[in-house]
């Protein structure tokens, strides 16, 4: 018989407050199979786990069932606690009464009336457990790093460093990233490429780490421990271990009408490149739609001007595959199109420019050498006017409801920059909020606006128009409550940013759950916010939501160091709840293997006996270390052979009736 | 059709309003509606206590056999949710789950249980305030259908 067991949480008033946990203990007491129910105020603690070791060895208990918070947050906690008195820990079910009833409902009646249902549920699921046994499935030691920003190359860095081989996948022909694009960074003002360039050249230079660029993820298989992933590398054109990043045939091309993406497209680039300087691998790469000779077969200039020989018209894609124990995803972020607040004239107006444009036009390696000209007639600018949360903090749904976190602080180093050295030019900033919460992040902004001068103005931006050859900005100040039209020669708009559009494809791929706004989802928000809820993914930096660069960093080594203590397993516990088909019932109709996104299931003739009628037929079998549990083929099986183990057709009924009671 | 509807109707505008309280079913997948449901929890978004909620692995793990008992038992309606198109934790099976209870609501609207009584939602693991906006609406239109009288099994009532 049953010997089940029941344990209600207070969790100090949480529960406490709105269910009364003596009813829901004594409501318990008469269910079938309940010998033993108890209520404590933290069942987690120690105290708690140990009245729970204890009843079930003194009361010999079967199953357990627990009323508390969310199974995501102590399952794992109870399992563990179950198995140290010897139970098996697949016995144990849990009842939220926290999340999904006492901190939802105001009136106790109705949330003790509640949790006693959900108590019911559990218990009725509980006495139709089985135990289970967790199998073992091994650990490759190799890590795959997506994304070849400061967040992959923190990441792969302190993964190699522990002694892990680790590839980065780059989609681009460098490394480097959005930080390599940057001038300086708030609030230090040290310059990004200084600090940036020594970890590219670190990652080229360590021996563990394996730079694939230019390439893509196309495919990834397999679960925590043994991924498998298919790598298109795509042609460059040119050998990388040939070429010696001399850049002739840069200047020889004739092609040289290519937007220059490194620069957000503000001038040219030849149709043979290398994206900049200090580029990672230094290699050029042809772009095949600009260049001249992949597209008429006439040209060939680069070709006769390298002396290395690294041309080759005729390479192809290549496909690397790989296994991986673990998988991290960096695919970082890009600022929207400021085009659809076309209010601001972006897209007519060539002085109106984005954070990320003006961030180039600074930059000493940019388009203009560093020198500030705005960009319709390379004139010094007099007048610059600054807009925040273009497209952030927007309900309208045309841009972003979150903060992008990170325009407060470049708009006062754009500004500080500015004054600094220009001190001629105006500097007005439209602002909703400053937000500076960081570091030596206020002081910064204070600076900007004190010592800097920067006219702050708090108010909205309601136009920018171009009126006789001249700019002006139409706006609101919110403090005196005034209209304001300014003459402006630029416009800067601080653009809202959003995850790569890379991010949804590669989280399908490792089917990482994601977001509204598409930023990868972390496995709890505050307790496990570098993990993915499918075991082996690991996000860094802006994937998981906006951040500034010594946060991408903490949040790399945070998910390198998950992947490090991964990867140092020899064996690695499997998931117990996963399909069985009962080959008694099977028939053999294939429904199941074509819903399994797995290919977990397969048809194998068998010799079954029958209730004494031996005979061979054709039956399913599950591949359990494939299985991951999603129970598609249980509910498509004509027969019911197919079921579930841990949520198994009588279990879940059985708390169906339950509730409906 | 019409007749069944003022069947189904007329005992709910007879039972005295306070004694009634809808029995509603709400399956949730593991990965995002569950943790939507719980996020909606941690952010005291309330709604009505008459939502129960099951946890499945995924909302293709639920078996038209499970909602055809729910009703049985008396269920006034039955909600499953799961991640949005595209997002499923299991690639695909939120699209099973759609095209399935595409079927499953049609031919129980055919046999007298109201399109209203089931619903299939899909919610992310982010969206606990959508969670709370779902069961409340859903919740709601369960009032306004009243009680369900036609699949019952009137055993269970007893």
């Amino acid at each position: 018989m049953h010997r089940i067991g029941v344990f209600v949480c207070w969790c100090g008033s949480n529960i406490a407050a709105t269910v009364d946990v003596e009813r829901v203990v004594a409501e318990a007491k008469v269910q079938p199979g309940v010998v033993f129910a108890q209520d404590y105020q933290y069942m987690c603690s120690e105290a708690g786990q140990n009245i729970i070791k204890d009843a079930i060895r003194t009361h010999a208990l079967t199953g357990v069932v627990v009323c508390s918070c969310s199974p995501r947050m102590h399952e794992a906690t109870f399992r563990k606690a179950a198995s140290l008195a010897g139970l098996n820990p697949y016995m144990v079910e849990i009842a939220n009464i926290r999340e999904h009833c006492s901190w939802i409902h105001k009136d106790k009646e109705e949330g003790t009336e509640k949790a006693c249902v959900l108590m019911r549920a559990a218990v009725a699921k509980v006495t139709l457990n089985v135990p289970l046994k967790a199998g073992e499935s091994k650990v490759v030691k190799r890590a795959l790093v997506i994304g070849g920003g400061i967040a992959g190359i923190q990441t792969a860095l302190d993964i190699a460093d522990a002694g892990f081989p680790v590839d980065i996948v780059e989609k681009n022909a460098t490394i480097g990233g959005r930080m390599a694009q940057l001038d300086k960074t708030f609030p230090t003002l040290d310059c990004s490429s200084c600090i940036l360039t020594p970890k590219m050249v670190e990652a080229k230079a360590n021996e563990n780490i394996r730079l694939i660029t230019y390439a893509e993820v196309e495919e990834v298989s397999g679960f925590v421990g043994s991924f498998k992933a298919k790598i298109r590398k795509k042609a460059r054109f040119v050998k990388e271990d040939v070429c010696t990043g001399c850049g002739v045939c840069m200047s020889k091309c004739p092609s040289k009408k290519g937007l220059n993406e490194f620069n957000m497209g503000l001038n040219n680039r030849s149709a043979i490149y290398i994206p900049f300087a200090q580029a990672i691998p230094n290699v050029a790469v042809i772009d095949k739609e600009q260049c001249i000779k992949l597209k008429t077969g006439k040209c060939g200039l680069c070709e006769k001007v390298c002396t290395a020989g690294a041309i080759d018209y005729t390479q192809q894609d290549e496909f690397i595959e790989e296994e991986y124990g673990a998988i991290v995803m960096a695919t970082g972020f890009r600022p929207i199109d400021a085009s659809k607040f076309d209010e601001y004239s972006y897209s007519t107006c060539k002085d109106v420019v984005t954070s990320l444009e003006l961030e180039r036009i600074m930059n000493a390696a940019g388009p203009t050498g560093g020198v500030l000209l705005r960009p319709s007639d390379g004139k010094h600018p007099h007048s610059i006017v600054f807009i925040q949360c273009v497209g952030s903090r927007d309900v309208s749904g045309r841009g972003k409801p979150y903060c992008s976190k990170i325009c407060c602080m470049y708009t006062a180093k754009h500004a500080m920059l500015i004054r600094d050295k220009y001190p001629d030019v105006e500097v007005h900033v439209f602002y909703i909020d400053v937000r500076t919460p960081g570091k030596n992040f206020d002081e910064f902004y204070r600076r900007a606006a004190e010592q800097y001068d920067v006219d702050y103005i708090k108010g909205q931006v309601g136009k920018v128009y171009e009126e006789n050859g001249q700019l002006v900005v139409r706006g609101v100040d919110l403090i005196s409550n005034e209209q304001i039209v300014l003459n402006a020669d630029m416009v800067v708009l601080a653009t809202a940013i959003e995850p790569d559009p890379t991010a949804r494809k590669v989280a399908n791929m490792l089917t990482a759950s994601i977001d509204t706004n598409d930023f990868i989802t972390e496995a709890h928000p505050k307790l496990r916010p570098v993990e993915s809820p499918t075991a082996g993914i690991f996000l860094s930096g802006v994937c998981q939501g906006p951040k500034d660069i010594p946060e991408t960093v903490s949040q790399a080594g945070a998910a390198a160091s998950k992947v490090i203590g991964l990867l140092a397993k020899d064996k690695l516990t499997t998931n117990p709840c996963v399909a069985h088909s009962d080959e008694l019932l099977c028939n053999g109709c294939s429904c199941c293997e074509k819903v399994c996104p797995y290919g977990a299931i397969s048809y194998d003739t068998k010799l079954i006996n029958d209730h004494g009628v031996k005979e061979n037929r054709r039956v399913a079998t599950v591949n359990e270390a494939l299985c991951q549990g999603c129970g598609a083929c249980t509910v498509v099986c004509p027969s019911g052979a197919m079921d579930l183990k841990g949520f198994s057709n009588k279990q879940i009924m059985a708390e169906v009736d339950a509730i409906c009671l | 059709m019409s007749v069944n509807g003022n069947l189904t109707a007329a005992p709910a505008a007879n039972a005295p309003a306070a004694e009634w309280k809808p029995r509603i079913v709400a399956f949730c997948c593991n990965w995002c509606s569950y943790a939507g449901a719980d996020l909606a929890g941690s952010s005291r978004l309330a709604y009505p206590a008459d939502v129960k909620i099951i946890r499945v692995p995924c909302s293709c793990r639920v078996n038209p056999m499970f909602i055809l008992k729910a009703f049985e038992r008396g269920a006034d309606g039955v909600i499953l949710c799961g991640c949005h198109p595209g997002d499923c934790h299991y690639s695909t099976g939120n699209y099973y789950t759609r095209r399935r209870m595409a079927l499953l609501f049609s031919m129980l609207d055919y046999i007298g249980v109201e399109r209203g009584r089931t619903r299939v939602e899909w919610v992310s693991a982010a969206e606990g305030a959508r969670f709370s906006k779902v069961m409340n609406d859903f919740v709601a239109k369960i009032r306004e259908l009243g009680e369900n009288v036609k699949v019952g099994d009137l055993r269970c009532k007893e």
